[in-house]
């Protein structure tokens, strides 16, 4: 700012008007470059599967072979591991998350909410190279020590359930991937729910309290159905993460191709994983290409996913302030 | 009568306990994760630490060694990443925070960032791969700065669109007012006013790129030696721990501990770092 009382130069005009429109064009086009990031992952991915997709259609989905030296591919192995380790890792991270988001917004003393709230939010920073290799030489072994063989000793003779934790006890496989996802997603869907839960009005909650209800039936019975939506969201958003994970279920879900078993110690392979392990070496032609309609079709659920969650807590802020 | 009531207060109350029992453990839960990977980190990282680390290139199984073109690598990459990422983002935040916040190219945008934001990474790697890779015929480590810039765009791109935003709108006025050209106004008011949360923008996407393995497993893919160029396959600190940490070799975990530590701390170092300079502001 200059002084008051000097006038100052009219800036040139033309000059200034130039680098306005410069400006703002330069804006609009790092926009657009974002959003052509979008279709350009969609389209070099379609192109590149494209041999894969011509091949086998939307069969591929459906077909259990992964052959590389008989050149024979179906994604059904890695679609369902991927699945199967993401809904393991919603199991055990909801309800948890619910505790954590519980605890931060209604039972911890003022002076912790910070630092606790934190500290699982740097769970979600640890990256996921770290939970990989702890899983695979920490965390595995204890698993397999502690939990498969036990469950083995106990339902080893039992039909279903036995065949349930069948399997070598090395303790890598579907379940030790799951539990590491669930890690990794906790901080993500707990922090969307203490937030959301934080929006809720203080009169709704104090309205509750003040005719008698314990913290629980205030959560369970207020806040929770308040805040359903952003609360769906949150747990969309964390199945996104886990359904594209990547290393650390490359490191503990063991890269196997088989569906024989039910277990859940058995290793399998998901759709990240065989994307980590063989990509770089897979040769250029149909293996390639199948490799990269595994990629689209992550990306797609992914996307779907995502979506929804966004969505979903769009909606919950839209309506934020019209119930109370 | 009486005692109906009084029994139902006290199953109110047992359901009650048992909830926020239950959620003090998921608490527990959850710190006991955080620090038990920290302490592992730690420990073992520690200790496969030396001096030789930092000085002496990957070795061959079984053999002495260090991590200094993986160092060095991921440094250059994370680097050239954010300084191609950082001014995208930060003019696509502009767009979005100071040129038409309620259009509906900024309405999807939005939507596109976030989903962006959560994409799988190994996605990105794909994306690149067939972009850079397929058509120069080799992995290279340029392939790899551009996978790093299009995670770091998303990153940035919101928070600053979000710190431009809590910037009174009586300060763009008041320059405009003086007759200010809207560049101006936004290089020279808004941005420096922001400039706190932007940084703290920045340093979460290097953050994030810095451990990043996935996007870097077939754009930069590996290098055993010190890679002279980017137009070759280069080294990083976290492809090296992927393969040492799968291999069957003592020396090569023990490296790949020491990686992880390093890496570990540096991002949980850049996530402090980033939330100070948000508190600070508040």
């Amino acid at each position: 700012m200059t002084s008051m009382n000097t006038p100052v130069p009219v800036p040139n005009r033309n000059l200034s008007g130039l680098m306005d429109r410069l400006f703002g064009w330069s804006a609009l086009g790092a926009v657009i470059l974002t959003l052509s990031m979008l279709t350009g992952i969609l389209f070099s991915l379609f192109v590149g599967a494209w041999p894969a997709i011509s091949q086998y259609g939307l069969g591929f989905l459906t077909r259990s072979v992964w052959d590389p030296v008989q050149n024979e591919f179906g994604g059904l192995v890695m679609i369902y591991g991927t699945l199967i380790t993401s809904i393991i890792a919603l199991l055990i991270a909801v309800p948890v998350s619910f505790g954590i988001a519980l605890f931060l917004t209604e039972l911890s003393p003022a002076w912790l909410k910070r630092p606790l709230g934190i500290a699982i939010e740097l769970l979600a920073a640890i990256p996921s190279i770290v939970y990989g290799m702890w899983g695979l030489l920490i965390f595995s072994p204890i698993l397999s020590t502690y939990v498969q063989l036990p469950l083995q000793h106990l339902f080893g003779g039992v039909p279903f359930i036995g065949a349930l934790f069948a399997g070598p006890p090395v303790g890598i496989g579907i379940l030790a991937a799951g539990i590491i996802l669930a890690i990794m997603i906790i901080p993500f869907i707990a922090s969307v729910m203490r937030d959301v839960f934080e929006v809720t009005p203080p009169l709704l909650k104090e309205s509750a309290y003040g005719l008698g209800s314990t913290t629980w039936e205030v959560v369970y019975q207020v806040v929770l159905p308040y805040t359903k939506a952003g609360v769906v969201g949150g747990i969309m958003l964390g199945l996104g993460r886990a359904l594209g994970e990547t290393m650390a279920v490359t490191f503990v879900i063991g890269n196997m191709n088989q569906l024989n078993s039910i277990s859940v110690f058995e290793p399998a392979n998901s759709i990240t994983s065989a994307l980590a392990n063989e990509f770089a070496e897979a040769s250029n032609g149909l293996h390639q290409a199948s490799l990269i309609y595994l990629g689209l079709v992550l990306f797609f659920i992914t996307f779907v996913v995502l979506s929804l969650s966004k969505l979903l807590l769009a909606q919950m802020r839209k309506n934020e302030g019209t119930k109370s | 009568m009486m005692d109906e009531r009084q029994r139902k207060y006290a199953k109110r109350n047992l359901v009650n306990k048992v909830a926020i029992a239950l959620s003090m453990s998921a608490m527990a839960f959850g710190l006991v994760w955080l620090i038990w990977i920290l302490w592992e980190t730690i420990i073992l990282g520690v200790g496969g630490l030396t001096l030789s680390t930092f000085t002496q290139m990957t070795p061959a199984p079984n053999d002495d060694g260090g991590l200094a073109n993986a160092i060095y690598g991921s440094f250059v990459m994370v680097g050239l990443a954010t300084v191609i990422g950082t001014p995208i983002g930060i003019m696509a935040g502009i767009y979005l925070a100071e040129y038409s916040p309620h259009s509906r190219l900024s309405n999807v945008t939005r939507f596109v960032n976030e989903i962006l934001l959560s994409a799988p990474s190994i996605v990105i790697g794909l994306f690149v791969y067939t972009l850079v890779v397929a058509r120069f015929n080799t992995f290279s480590g340029w392939a790899g700065v551009m996978a790093l810039a299009l995670i770091v765009i998303p990153v940035v791109i919101r928070t600053s669109e979000n710190m431009l935003l809590l910037v009174p709108a009586g300060l763009r006025e008041a320059a405009y007012a003086l007759g200010t050209p809207k560049w101006k106004v936004i290089m020279s008011i808004t941005l420096k006013a922001a400039r706190s949360g932007v940084v703290t923008g920045i340093l979460l996407a290097v953050a994030r790129i810095s451990g990043e393995t996935a996007p870097l497993l077939f754009t930069a893919l590996n290098n055993q030696f010190w890679a002279s160029s980017l137009s070759g396959p280069v080294a990083s600190l976290p492809v090296t721990i992927f393969k040492f940490a799968m291999s069957p070799y003592q020396n090569w975990q023990q490296l790949a501990w020491a990686g992880v530590f390093l890496i570990t701390m540096a991002v949980l170092g850049l996530n402090i770092l980033a939330r100070v300079l948000t508190r600070q502001k508040h």
